[in-house]
């Protein structure tokens, strides 16, 4: 039996993706965990994870100037598009240095160099760990501030956590997705069995939703809705499902403004470990609904 | 002056009190960089002026010059362009943009060709503009449009806002590092305090003075309070949790237009934002002069 | 005639690393004599980007006419069959099994990439 991989995504940010991820880790047995929001993690907030093993994570490459070896030609400031090189005429000598934040790793400069003064680094730009939790094994990271989200390291935490669900004989990896639709959710989304897309009944939640799904559509990926907050505005939940029943993606539940996801997330628990709720009811029927539906 | 509305977390409301700020001031420049998910014009509400394409060049080989030496494919970091026996592949998918292939070749056979990643809209409302990047969908990279938004909203001198994306990675950077102000939007929250602590961290290493917004007040703990006042964090403006706000943004309402009293809480906390850059102006000068 | 299987280890009863791009080890398996060296991948673990199409370079520079892989994308399939490679999916087990499922036909030439982009 190959692991199955679910991933849960959103579009736009703030709509329950890592709240409903938390509940799934609850409902579900013999899985792992893997929280792909390596910018701004959070369910390691719910999960209180045991770290076990830590990793160094390494982007890209960054320019590095020798300003020794420097002749302060400024070919690389020609060269750089990503105005990166610097030019500072009040240092003692002028001197040219390069911006980390902008320097896109490139090599045209130390490329084109004749003094062959710069050189191309790899400094750290994160870290990545596995670790156990009462939920299961977890596989997370966080990204370095500021660093280059590329998917790199989301990937590294997939392959991560699928080696693991592998090895441990576990029938799933339960992936907790970054909002967005840039390099880090494709990086979170290619090749899962399915993808839940979390949205709200707000015009940002309809727009970023088209958007989220028309990405799972590039991919060939089988996704599904959840409507959470639906009861905010009716009109706009019915507009949702509408949508979602012309489109190939399933319609897998709505779940109404719920304040004790917070009261829960204070508490550091899943909602359904917070208490019986209507909600936590249909929480339990949207998970056994996908349960079907991975078959 | 230039104020980026960010947050760490996504949904704690940057969009609506940016686009909140915004409308309150008599005239201003509102830029949405949150290119992957722009969601500002649907508070806005704008008449759309002008569409700009956004495109990155990647390279072309002329094969009738090629001598298939492989200098383009050693020099490329990103494994875009690949170099076989009698042709030449190129990704432009991977490609960066940087040129270096095009500057290496000895047989001069490269040229550029552009291809389009996304777009930039210019709208009016008023007295606002509201400049908006928008990836298109299946682009991975969001970087390339937000440098273009800020060379567009460079030139402009009025008061501009920019509508930063979620996280703390190279999107909000390149967002924050064009701002003489960081208004930092949270929610009391265990999740809004952790991504809060990363994104005053981001504020700190570009030294921007930064102040905080407690959106959705009354709902989890009083730790950010806590949390604010260790690290000298002004809160500037907290708004209560209420259905009725979040039932108008589920309308499209910012809360200048749905509630008329924001209006003035806006425009006073524009203030406070304006009084304490000055003091930090006050603040460096000083120490420059020691 | 050389062969190139993706594998997790340098010998021939190593297991068959699935991807492609990121395959740990490249084993190039001369079918008449039987000989065979192996390549590192290391570099195109790390590569941020493009490792399909770094890897498919090695391949094509390593003389391999055939490769055997359990999934390969697009950018790095355009590679390959631009330097007259073909390639053979789904490969499991050992190096060796794989060499031989090979050999006696069990195994399918791909004709087009059977996964999409992904790292």
């Amino acid at each position: 039996m190959s692991v199955k991989q679910l991933s849960v995504v959103s579009g736009k940010g703030g709509t329950g993706k890592t709240s409903l991820v938390a509940c799934f880790a609850t409902l579900g047995s013999n899985m792992v965990i893997a929280d792909c929001d390596v910018d701004a993690a959070n369910l390691h907030l719910i999960a209180e994870p045991l770290i076990l093993k830590k990793q160094d994570f390494y982007g890209g490459a960054k320019a590095e100037i020798d300003q020794e070896r420097c002749q302060r030609t400024g070919v690389c400031q020609q060269v750089c598009r990503f105005d990166a090189v610097v030019f500072d005429a009040s240092a003692q000598p002028v001197k040219y240095w390069i911006d980390p934040i902008a320097c896109d790793g490139c090599g045209s400069c130390a490329e084109f160099c004749a003094s062959r003064a710069i050189k191309m680094v790899q400094p750290k730009a994160g870290e990545w760990y596995i670790s156990e939790t009462r939920f299961g094994p977890m596989v997370h990271a966080r990204l370095g501030i500021g660093e280059e989200n590329s998917g790199k390291l989301v990937s590294q935490v997939r392959k991560t956590a699928l080696e693991l669900a592998e090895k441990r004989d576990r029938k799933m990896v339960l992936i907790d997705g970054p909002p967005g639709i840039g390099c880090p959710v494709i990086a979170s989304i290619t090749g899962v069995d399915y993808t839940i897309v979390v949205t709200e009944p707000t015009p940002s939640g309809i727009h970023d939703l088209e958007r989220i799904s028309e990405l799972c559509r590039h991919f060939s990926i089988p996704a599904g809705v959840v409507i959470n907050k639906f009861d905010l505005n009716p009109g706009i939940s019915g507009e949702i499902k509408k949508i979602v029943g012309i489109s190939n993606s399933d319609f897998l539940g709505e779940i109404p403004y719920e304040p004790d996801f917070t009261r829960a997330m204070v508490q550091g628990k899943s909602l359904l470990e917070f208490n019986s709720s209507p909600s936590s009811k249909i929480i339990k029927q949207i998970w056994e609904n996908l349960k079907s539906l991975l078959k | 002056m230039k104020i980026a509305v960010a947050s760490g977390k996504g949904g704690t409301g940057k969009t609506l009190i940016a686009t909140s700020l915004a409308l309150s001031l008599e005239k201003a420049v509102l830029v949405d960089c949150d290119v992957e998910e722009p969601n500002a014009h649907l508070l806005v509400c704008p008449q759309w002026q002008l569409t700009r394409h956004v495109e990155l060049p990647f390279p072309k080989v002329d094969l009738n010059k090629c001598s298939f030496c492989g200098e383009c494919q050693r020099v490329c970091r990103f494994g875009a362009i690949a170099v076989l026996a009698d042709q030449v592949l190129t990704f432009p998918e991977l490609c960066h943009s940087c040129g270096a292939c095009s500057l290496v070749c000895p047989s001069r056979a490269i040229s550029e060709e552009k291809r389009k990643i996304g777009e930039i809209r210019f709208g009016i409302k008023n007295g606002l503009e509201l400049i908006e990047g928008r990836l298109q969908v299946g682009e991975p990279m969001a970087t390339p449009i937000i440098r273009e938004l800020k060379r567009c909203s460079a030139k402009r001198d009025s008061i501009i806002i920019f509508d930063a994306p979620p996280g703390t990675s190279c999107p909000v950077i390149h967002t924050l590092r064009a701002s003489d102000y960081a208004l930092l939007v949270t929610e009391p929250t265990p999740f809004g305090l952790n991504d809060l602590v990363l994104a005053v961290g981001v504020t700190r290493e570009l030294a921007i003075p930064a102040g905080l917004i407690i959106n959705k007040a009354g709902i989890g703990d009083k730790k950010v309070y806590t949390y604010a006042q260790e690290q000298n964090l002004p809160i500037l403006l907290e708004i209560p949790e209420e259905r009725k706000i979040a039932e108008a943004y589920s309308r499209g309402k910012s809360l200048a237009e749905a509630f008329p009293e924001y209006k003035k809480i806006f425009l006073d906390l524009f203030e406070k934002i304006n009084l304490q850059v000055k003091e930090n102006v006050c603040k460096a000068v000083v120490s420059s002069e020691r | 005639m050389k062969i190139c299987i993706t594998a997790r280890g340098e010998a021939l009863d190593s297991m068959v690393d699935e991807r492609f791009g990121r395959a740990e080890k490249f084993i190039i398996y001369e079918t008449e004599t039987g000989r065979f060296e192996a390549l590192d991948n290391t570099q195109n673990l790390q590569a941020m980007q493009g490792a399909g199409v770094q890897s498919a370079q090695k391949v094509i520079a390593s003389g391999a006419k055939i490769l055997i892989t359990g999934h390969c994308g697009p950018k790095a399939y355009a590679t390959l069959k631009a330097g007259g490679v073909k390639v053979y999916t789904s490969a499991k087990g050992t190096v060796k099994t794989a060499i031989e499922d090979y050999l006696k036909g069990a195994l399918k030439e791909i004709t087009a990439p059977d996964v999409e982009s992904h790292w």
